[in-house]
């Protein structure tokens, strides 16, 4: 919006009005996606063997009411936000904890891998169709320029520059449509799988969290049994913290490797719908050239 | 002299039809003797303009006065060719049909006509440019070029050759023919832009991406401006350009040099002829010339904004392809990250197919420069020429004008002499001004005639220009267009040989 306003005093009309119905494109682009990311994410809520039962998301599908979801308060926002802190500090230290499953230390290290080369490409991705959006713009104007010299044109050369003028908007038009698909099959994906997989570190953050302290009781159960002091409260929370450290290593376990499954059917839809669409909008553009093309030899 | 004479010697050992038009009086194609006749008779003539060519030679009050304008000073030029080289040929060629009446249909038809004469030689030349080849080192170097031209025309003496030039060479070319034809009204093309930062690069030594890209730019330039200038039926006859593509040495043309003393001449008279273009108010009665004006102003406009557009396109593109380079090699590292080996392999295709797209792009930017944004480019510049010819008949007016005021005074002025009443000096006064009188009466009917005459040749100059000007935007655009298509088809190739790669994935 603010590039259009400070472009204003230098376009047309025309120009200005093209340039306000890309923008009207993006926001739809940008609610096309929005919509998207929200059904995936209700998607896989549902399909989820615990979640699906949480008597929260059934009220959200359910209850057919305006639900007035209270805004974090300032003390929970900043809770959130402390709780953050601490928990990155905690993260590092745990960090180094030796791992006990072979399992958890290979997802670990492919995890933590992943997670940057995913962040790199998410990145490129979206520059990618920053300079397609660009291309598109450029379209705009050199469209609008043609129509001028058409309009102040009075030889045959006036179809000509028409035409021309015509093609370079329908060109506009096909360019924004592979920057959005662009951004809505693959930086999207990108994105998404980004987010998931942080949040599959922090799985095995809550884990190894448990392990620490599955650890730490041990050692306070051994002190106690030294002590000859509180040992029945040292053994329940020994047990507590095995049993919590155990059902996360399987729980763990298997949402670990639904995601790996979850990512790659995933990946193969959105790269086979990426690569139909970047075909159905090549085609359509060779349509539109060829068009003009015969248009001006044939004249 | 006798240097020129040596030249047409040479040059013209059978007879052709084209030298006979260069001569009004002598019919016969005998070049040499021909063209000492024409020097002669066009002896007063010369003078007279060459009286004012430094101011003529210059264009447009909007043209930025900088080092790196080509027009030259007649005067500091070196070689033989302005001053002696006969202006006769445009001149002579209209001069019988002088004295009717503006009449566009007419004046085509006598041009036509004069073609015909000629030997009815259809247009058929291609010339390149090609081979650069730096000669010389450090500061003193320069980059040689070959210009090699295939022609059936008989003009020219083989129909295959090739000659070296470099830079100042096409400099001093366009130079001649601009002191030579723009002051009476045809659009020379102007010459590419000099660069003082990019052939510095280029003398240096850096062998690097923008020092080649800067060398291509400047070839493909000298081409197209080859072209243009020989596609002009009268410059193609010049003996300036006959020399330029045909004779194995060439005078060097140092005038063209930025830091030179006529470099800072033409800076002078330019700024000096912005003043003047500025008080001329000329009383335009034709309506033709009026819409002209506006309408190439207009063009004008127009050009330097789609170029504008263009120039940013080709910016974006080269960004994308940029951008889409980067993106394969994440995406690669990103395939050698997943454990999962389908979609592994698939992401490393991914890589592959982005990284043939993004050759794809480079490309296609270049495309859009070379065909698109050049063409633009040239156009901007050579509207300013056709500005810059219109310009020169608002001078040759003035001088009309000028020359009737002093006549006015100075018949005034015989007039008071009646009441002289020294008789001794006085007849020897009436005797001076009568002499003033006719002469300046000869300057009148001169400066009419001369008015009359650019204008005719602007008409049909204009009118050539426009045609020219519509084939080659169409001719261009064409390509242009097909550059994308082939774009868009690799693109579809690309995507289809992943699609299989992406449905694989299990």
């Amino acid at each position: 919006m603010h590039k259009l306003g400070e472009g204003e005093a230098t376009m047309t009309k025309e120009e200005y009005t093209k340039m306000k119905q890309e923008l009207e494109a993006e926001y739809l682009a940008v609610f096309k996606k929005t919509v998207q990311v929200h059904e995936v994410f209700l998607q896989r809520l549902s399909s989820h063997p615990m979640l699906s039962k949480d008597r929260n998301f059934q009220i959200f599908l359910e209850y057919d009411q305006d639900l007035t979801v209270r805004r974090k308060n300032a003390k929970e926002m900043f809770g959130g936000f402390f709780k953050n802190m601490v928990k990155s500090a905690d993260e590092v230290l745990i960090s180094g904890i030796k791992e006990v499953d072979d399992f958890f230390e290979q997802e670990k290290t492919f995890l933590l891998d992943y997670y940057s080369k995913i962040k790199d490409s998410t990145a490129k991705a979206e520059k990618m169709t920053r300079s397609h959006k660009n291309i598109a713009d450029d379209y705009i104007h050199i469209s609008a320029t043609l129509n001028s010299l058409a309009a102040d044109d009075s030889t045959a050369n006036k179809k000509h520059l028409e035409k021309l003028s015509d093609l370079f908007e329908k060109l506009r038009k096909v360019e924004g449509r592979v920057a959005s698909d662009q951004e809505l099959k693959l930086t999207e994906l990108l994105r998404y799988y980004m987010r998931d997989i942080q949040a599959a570190k922090d799985l095995l953050y809550r884990r190894a969290r448990a392990l620490v302290d599955y650890e730490n009781s041990n050692k306070a159960l051994d002190k106690a049994r030294l002590k000859s002091k509180d040992i029945p409260q040292a053994e329940e929370h020994q047990q507590h913290c095995l049993q919590k450290f155990d059902k996360l290593s399987e729980s763990g376990k298997k949402e670990l490797t639904s995601f790996k499954g979850r990512r790659v059917v995933a990946f193969r839809k959105n790269l086979i719908e990426m690569a139909e669409l970047e075909i159905k909008h090549a085609k359509n553009n060779v349509t539109l050239l060829q068009g003009c093309i015969d248009l001006l030899k044939s004249n | 002299m006798i240097e020129v004479m040596s030249m047409y010697r040479i040059r013209n050992p059978e007879p052709t039809k084209q030298r006979s038009v260069c001569t009004s009086s002598a019919s016969e194609p005998a070049s040499l003797p021909a063209e000492d006749i024409s020097t002669n008779s066009n002896g007063p003539k010369q003078d007279s303009l060459f009286d004012d060519d430094p101011e003529d030679l210059f264009a447009e009050a909007t043209e930025e006065v900088s080092l790196d304008s080509p027009e030259r000073d007649v005067l500091l030029s070196d070689g033989p060719s302005p001053a002696i080289t006969p202006i006769t040929p445009p001149t002579s060629v209209i001069t019988p049909r002088i004295g009717l009446p503006h009449d566009d249909m007419f004046t085509h038809s006598s041009f036509d006509e004069i073609e015909e004469e000629e030997g009815g030689d259809s247009f058929d030349m291609h010339i390149s440019v090609s081979d650069p080849e730096k000669v010389g080192d450090g500061m003193n170097a320069y980059m040689a070029y070959k210009v090699t031209t295939k022609t059936s025309m008989s003009v020219f003496k083989n129909h295959d050759f090739s000659v070296k030039r470099r830079f100042s060479d096409f400099l001093g070319l366009h130079s001649k023919l601009a002191s030579k034809y723009l002051h009476i009204g045809y659009i020379v093309p102007p010459a590419p832009e000099k660069s003082i930062v990019g052939m510095t690069k280029v003398k240096v030594g850096k062998e690097d991406q923008s020092s080649n890209e800067f060398v291509e730019k400047r070839r493909s330039a000298l081409e197209r401006y080859l072209m243009r200038t020989v596609k002009h039926p009268i410059l193609l006859k010049d003996p300036d350009v006959l020399q330029f593509l045909e004779s194995s040495e060439l005078p060097r043309a140092v005038s063209t040099q930025a830091l030179s003393s006529a470099g800072l001449l033409r800076m002078v008279n330019k700024a000096a002829d912005a003043v003047n273009k500025m008080t001329i108010k000329m009383n335009e009665s034709d309506a033709w010339f009026e819409e002209k004006q506006q309408h190439f102003e207009n063009l004008d406009i127009q050009l330097r904004k789609l170029h504008a557009s263009v120039e940013s396109l080709v910016c974006h593109r080269k960004e994308l392809s940029v951008n889409t380079a980067q993106f394969a090699k994440s995406a690669a590292m990103l395939g050698n990250s997943e454990d999962h080996t389908a979609l592994s392999r698939a992401l490393s295709q991914l890589a592959e197919v982005e990284e043939k797209i993004d050759q794809l792009h480079q490309d296609q930017a270049n495309a859009d420069f070379y065909l698109f944004s050049e063409l633009l480019g040239d156009y901007v510049r050579l509207i300013i020429a056709v500005k810059g010819v219109f310009d020169h008949r608002m001078k040759t007016w003035q001088k009309w004008q000028d020359s009737q005021m002093l006549l006015q005074k100075k018949r005034e002025a015989e007039a008071k002499l009646q009441f002289n009443n020294k008789p001794d000096k006085l007849q020897q006064a009436k005797d001076e001004i009568k002499e003033e009188i006719e002469e300046l009466e000869g300057k009148v009917q001169q400066g009419e005639r001369d008015f009359e005459q650019i204008s005719k040749t602007i008409r049909k100059e204009v009118s050539r220009f426009e045609k020219e000007r519509v084939k080659d935007f169409k001719a261009i655009i064409i390509k242009y267009l097909e550059s994308l298509v082939q774009t868009q088809q690799q693109l579809i190739k690309y995507w289809e040989a992943f699609l299989p790669e992406a449905k694989a994935i299990s």
